[in-house]
């Protein structure tokens, strides 16, 4: 148990009348990646609000890096990147990450070291001095993912990390997710690029707010007896 | 800790806002200077009127009123002509020995008074002279009396002494005035009020429309995402903005001191705490009602609502003279306080000390606001 990073228990969650969670378990262990795919409205952000404690569920057990969430403090350990680029545009980008790296905790004698090596992994070096409004949207996303990884965390949780990101890059950023997971820690990530779910260890397919199917890719897609995990999303669904 | 990197982060980004930074330093000493070349403008309004069968005595009078001339008509058509032709402002017509009638264009307010207080004034004047020939023939006639009883009876005479005839003097009067000077008129009055409305008003909605930014854009969530404290944000933006409002302050003062020659009584470090903790509170205030508010252009609607309303009630009109439930809506507005706070200090020169009420009531406002703020940051984060 102490090796799991995520422990999702039976958690269900009603915003007003609308379930959206209706009994979600999954876990995510050291140096593992799961990725959590579903349709639009399945309930893919309110999982990831809810392991963040943004939101508490109203049944079943959130367990991360084996505290119950919501806690406050647990927040550092936690690399998080949202859908939104969510950067402050006036400022550069050298800026914005050390503004999130102070906000994290990042201890100050390590926070240029930090900085460095974050901009390294997504390219972004040459550019850290400039302005945000000046960036392109691919490397918008690359800086807020730069600044998920600061301060080294435990645990990613990353919402759609690819999305207008160019192949090349997004190998790149692949190798590193992987390079992450190697090194012990553990990525929870949702996409809605379905050849991006073979890449990952573990796939939770989210439906309805129920998980239809869990496993490694390779295992779901003997189950389906199908090919890739699209054809088993898709038949999941129901469409095919 | 972290709110001090919250504050740097703030002031960063505003610095780097060229047109916000100047809308809150240039536009109030602009608006206060067009302010001061409006309201005191219309201390020289001068008015004419007509006169038809007017005494010449009165007539003599009236014009000789500060900012009246007068135009003798011998027809009252004739005067009627000139008031429509807007040549003069009043018609004074002698109907009978004691029976003026008045007529006035009435267009103009100001003038019409200046017309009844300079007729009045003239009146008086004719009346006083009249009064003192009589009272110099009553004083010879007294004489001659005098004179006659001591030719016929020289004993009773002995202990009648005759009051000698005093040298008129002229009534002098000397103006002191308390504050400012005689040139000091309704924009003085104002200028504390006003003072507080622009910092009320820039702190309100720029810091409102900050954390709106920081809500859609994503940001806040992120921050969110960070072990900071959710009093930690409120505080950083606090600090922020209070340091931007003592700018202001400064600026506005400056200005109105030294280009437009405006008294400030009291200190200058009490009119900059006023101001301070007022922005401390618009800024609690701005905060709140962006959670209410879904894009930038809904927080522009809360100006007529929450902003305007705050300069009627905050003593630029007079509350006195209105009925009580109205005055009692002036109570629940911070800047009634503020501007009472800030009038006592400039005009007055009242100590921070003696101001206990208006403090103690902006503190709460900005204690129960901040809580509120505090405890509706939950909506994004439930610790």
């Amino acid at each position: 148990m102490a090796d799991l990073l995520i422990d999702l228990n039976h958690l269900q969650k009603k915003f007003g009348k609308e379930t959206v969670l209706k009994d979600v378990t999954l876990q995510v262990a050291k140096g593992e990646i799961l990725g959590l795919i579903g349709p639009s409205g399945a309930g893919k952000s309110t999982v990831i609000k809810t392991a963040l404690g943004m939101e508490v569920a109203d049944g079943g057990q959130a367990l991360v890096l084996d505290t119950q969430m919501p806690n406050r403090q647990l927040l550092g350990r936690i690399g998080y990147m949202a859908q939104d680029d969510a950067l402050y545009e006036a400022l550069s980008a050298e800026e914005n990450l050390r503004f999130f790296g102070r906000m994290k905790g990042v201890d100050k004698t390590q926070l240029a070291e930090q900085i460095a090596h974050v901009a390294a992994v997504v390219d972004l070096t040459p550019d850290l001095k400039k302005t945000v409004s000046g960036y392109s949207g691919g490397m918008k996303r690359r800086l807020s993912l730069a600044i998920a990884l600061l301060g080294d965390p435990e645990l990613l949780i990353l919402d759609e990390p690819t999305v207008g990101i160019d192949p090349a890059l997004r190998r790149k950023i692949w190798k590193e997710l992987h390079g992450l997971r190697d090194a012990g820690r553990g990525v929870l990530i949702t996409t809605h690029v379905m050849d991006e779910a073979e890449l990952v260890d573990n796939v939770a397919l989210l439906l309805g707010g129920q998980v239809m199917a869990y496993g490694a890719p390779g295992m779901l897609e003997a189950q389906y007896n199908v090919k890739t995990i699209e054809q088993v999303f898709l038949k999941a669904e129901g469409v095919a | 800790m972290r709110s001090i990197y919250i504050a740097r982060r703030v002031i960063s980004e505003l610095i780097r806002d060229k047109r916000t930074l100047a809308m809150m330093f240039v536009a109030p000493v602009l608006i206060m200077f067009l302010m001061k070349l409006i309201f005191t403008q219309s201390a020289t309004t001068s008015v004419t009127v007509a006169t038809v069968g007017v005494d010449g005595n009165i007539r003599t009078a009236l014009n000789d009123v500060k900012h009246v001339s007068v135009e003798k008509k011998s027809t009252n058509a004739a005067a009627k002509k000139a008031l429509k032709d807007q040549k003069v402002d009043a018609i004074v017509h002698q109907t009978s020995d004691d029976h003026y009638t008045v007529t006035y264009a009435n267009t103009d307010a100001t003038k019409t008074t200046l017309v009844k207080a300079g007729f009045k004034a003239a009146l008086a004047q004719v009346g006083v002279k009249q009064l003192k020939q009589t009272t110099v023939k009553l004083s010879q006639t007294v004489t001659q009396m005098a004179t006659t009883i001591q030719k016929v009876a020289p004993q009773a005479a002995g202990n009648l002494t005759l009051p000698k005839a005093k040298q008129q003097a002229t009534t002098k009067i000397t103006n002191k005035y308390n504050y400012g000077n005689k040139d000091t008129g309704f924009f003085n009055k104002i200028v504390p009020i006003l003072m507080g409305f622009f910092v009320f008003f820039f702190v309100f909605l720029i810091s409102g429309m900050a954390l709106l930014k920081e809500r859609t854009t994503g940001t806040l969530d992120r921050l969110l995402a960070t072990p900071v404290r959710r009093g930690e944000i409120v505080l950083g933006y606090m600090m922020s903005y209070g340091i931007l409002a003592l700018i202001q302050t400064v600026i506005i003062v400056l200005c109105t001191v030294g280009f437009m020659g405006v008294e400030i009584t009291g200190t200058l470090a009490a009119v900059m705490t006023i101001n301070f903790l007022l922005a401390l509170v618009a800024l609690a205030f701005g905060i709140l009602m962006s959670t209410m508010a879904q894009s930038e252009f809904q927080m522009m609607q809360f100006i007529p609502i929450i902003v305007i309303p705050q300069v009627f009630f905050s003593g630029i009109v007079p509350l006195d003279s209105l009925a009580s439930w109205v005055k009692d809506i002036s109570y629940i507005l911070p800047l009634t306080y503020a501007g009472n706070a800030m009038t006592q200090i400039i005009m007055y020169g009242t100590k921070l000390t003696s101001l206990g009420l208006d403090i103690g009531v902006l503190l709460l406002f900005l204690a129960v606001l901040t809580a509120l703020n505090i405890r509706g940051m939950r909506r994004y984060r439930k610790v």
